[in-house]
Formats: C-alpha cells, sequence, structure tokens
C-alpha cells in the first residue's frame, strides 16, 4: 500500500466518522427539535447499548447459543438481575465479571 | 447536588475517568488486538497508530483493517466507515440539548470524542442529574481523555509485541463492557417503555446479526427507538399520568 493511499484512507475515515459525530453538535445553538424527536431519542441510550450487546451475549460464532455452557449468558443474566434487583451500577458490573468468569472456568474445567 | 458546585474542572474531569473506567479496561484488549492485527497484516505501524490517533473508532478501524487485507477499493473502506460509524449520529442527536450553549471549539471536541463508551458513560448522568449544563461538558472531556489515551497506548503497545500474550482475546476481558452496558441499561426499565425499547431492540440485534458492516445493530438500534416511542405514546394516551420524562432516577453512581 503506497503512502498515498495511507494518508488517503485515514484522512477519508476521519471525515466520515467526525461528520457524523460533530455535524448536530456545528449546528446545536440552531438545530430546534420537534417534541416528538425529542420524545424518540430518550430510548437510543437503551436501543443502542442493547443492539451491540445481545448479539455478543447470545451467539457464539454466529450461532445462538442459548445453554448452561456460554459463560456469557450466565454473566449477563447475573449482571440483569443484580441491575433490575438492586440499581446500583457498580455493583452490577462486579456480580456480572465475577459470575462471567466463575462460569468460564467452570465449563472449562468440565468439559 | 451542594458538593458538586464546589468542584473544580480537574476533578470533573476526574469523574468522568472514573466512572468510564470499566469500561476503559474491557477495552483495553480491543485496543491491543487492533495494534497486533494491523501489524499481522503487514501493515506500517505507523498507520494503525495514526488510524488510532486520528479516526478514533473501535470497530470501524477492525473493520477498515479487515478490507484493507482484502485490497477493497479506497471509497469502499471509507464508505463502510460511514455506515458502521452512523449510530454515532442518534448519540449527537440526542446529546444537542446538552451541548448548544457550549463553544464551538468545546463541541469540536466532544465531537471527535462521542464513542459508545463515552456516550454511555456520561449520558446517563445528566438524566439523573449528577452533571448539568455547566459541569458536563468537563466530565464528558475526562471520560474522553481517558478512553482516548487507553485507546492510543494500546494500539502502539500491540503494533510493537505483535501477539503481545498469547489467547489474550480469549480471556473474555471485553465482558466487562457488556456488563457495564446492562449497569446502564437497567435502571432505565422502571418504565415499560424501555422495556418494549430493549425487548425489541434485542430481538433483532439477533435475527439482523448476519447483515454486513454493522448494519443490524444500526437497523435494530432505529427499531428499539421506535418501538419504545410508540409503546411511550400509546401507553400515556390509554393513562395520562404514566408517562416517562426521560429521568431515570437511577442510585448514584
Amino acid at each position: 500500500m503506497s503512502l498515498l493511499d495511507s494518508v488517503l484512507i485515514i484522512f477519508g475515515m476521519f471525515v466520515v466518522t467526525f461528520g457524523v459525530r460533530f455535524v448536530l453538535f456545528a449546528r446545536a445553538h440552531k438545530v430546534v427539535m420537534p417534541v416528538f424527536v425529542e420524545r424518540a431519542l430518550k430510548f437510543v441510550p437503551v436501543a443502542v447499548l442493547t443492539a451491540i450487546i445481545i448479539p455478543m451475549i447470545f451467539m457464539t460464532d454466529n450461532q445462538m447459543n442459548v445453554s448452561i455452557s456460554n459463560p456469557w449468558l450466565i454473566g449477563g443474566l447475573a449482571a440483569f438481575v443484580i441491575g433490575i434487583w438492586r440499581q446500583h451500577q457498580l455493583l452490577t458490573i462486579f456480580v456480572g465479571v465475577v459470575v462471567f468468569f466463575i462460569a468460564k472456568y467452570m465449563i472449562l474445567l468440565l468439559l | 447536588m451542594k458538593v458538586l458546585e464546589h468542584m473544580n474542572t480537574r476533578q470533573h474531569m476526574q469523574r468522568g475517568a472514573v466512572v468510564s473506567m470499566p469500561m476503559i479496561l474491557g477495552g483495553v484488549p480491543f485496543g491491543l488486538l487492533f495494534g497486533s492485527l494491523a501489524s499481522s497484516y503487514g501493515l506500517s505501524p505507523w498507520f494503525a497508530i495514526a488510524m488510532s490517533a486520528i479516526v478514533f473508532a473501535g470497530s470501524a478501524q477492525f473493520v477498515a483493517v479487515g478490507l484493507i487485507a482484502i485490497h477493497a477499493p479506497i471509497w469502499v473502506i471509507v464508505s463502510t466507515t460511514f455506515i458502521v460509524n452512523l449510530r454515532h449520529l442518534l448519540y449527537a442527536a440526542d446529546m444537542v440539548k446538552y451541548v448548544k450553549h457550549l463553544p464551538m471549539s468545546v463541541r469540536l471536541i466532544m465531537g471527535f470524542g462521542l464513542v459508545d463508551e463515552t456516550y454511555a458513560a456520561v449520558r446517563p448522568m445528566y438524566g439523573i442529574g449528577s452533571v448539568d449544563e455547566k459541569t458536563g461538558h468537563k466530565v464528558y472531556l475526562g471520560s474522553f481523555l481517558a478512553f482516548y489515551i487507553m485507546w492510543n497506548v494500546t494500539t502502539i503497545l500491540g503494533v510493537l509485541s505483535g501477539e503481545l500474550i498469547p489467547g489474550m482475546s480469549e480471556w473474555g476481558l471485553e465482558f466487562a463492557m457488556v456488563a457495564t452496558f446492562i449497569g446502564i441499561i437497567t435502571p432505565y426499565l422502571k418504565h415499560s417503555p424501555f422495556w418494549f425499547c430493549m425487548l425489541s431492540a434485542g430481538v433483532s440485534s439477533v435475527v439482523l446479526s448476519g447483515l454486513p458492516n454493522n448494519l443490524g445493530l444500526l437497523v435494530s438500534a432505529v427499531i428499539g427507538v421506535v418501538a419504545g416511542y410508540l409503546a411511550d405514546v400509546y401507553g400515556s394516551s390509554s393513562n395520562t399520568h404514566q408517562s416517562t420524562d426521560g429521568n431515570t432516577q437511577g442510585s448514584e453512581r
């Protein structure tokens, strides 16, 4: 790959990435979000974060893996239950990670 | 929040870095992997390091390096990057109300640093009132800076070491990010529209996981937003005093 190609790739990637992130911020003082849009946007965190992690939790190598030998599922369920029950973020993370690693090494030992 | 008013800028930035810690830890193997992957494809160390420093976009960088390895044309690499990062437009739309009073230079940096993790860490803090329009951007910049340093340092380490620690990607350190996102989602679930949002986004993300270039993620996110919105509208028209206000009354982080 030539130096010109390298520069063009990085420059092009920078332009589209920064453009997507900045275009609304640049006009933020002029943008007036319609009420219904604001009402919809409050669902963005839950929608995007869920869509990122659910395939990581439920799928192994692009296949559905709903079984007790899937540590991602066990750890994810543990974190979810604690999160709903105690509403304490650090506790949720801690319990989820501990259960994940216990499940992972239990499965390694048993299989 | 009296105590927060006495904090200086550095202390707010520290708060941002601290709330991001679990996700920063979760990002370490990704950065090492990116650096070592780029060098295993025979790319110049400077190319990988420059990409992390200038583009700063985790998953898009992996996709781009994969495309370079199969000699894809530049316009394919750039347009794929655009699609992979399109979800950030949703974040920006949601953040507009919190940045519009800020000087353009601050918005510029915030835009550059608008990644999944910083949005996920800082956006809910506005909702529960632990940051406001005077302090939020400082917390945000602290989170951004912590991620930026981690991402660039781990990229360099990954490039230098090639395969730093064999099998590190198998350890499952990325689960820290999954657990953090769950910890962010669950406080919202006190209102039923957020359940509709989560369930429809979750089911769609599995059904659509075969789509290329994160398109499944993008479409699932939009489906989740629409489902939540519809549930909110129809739920509150049948039961007027049960509408959600976007603020999660979660516990203090």
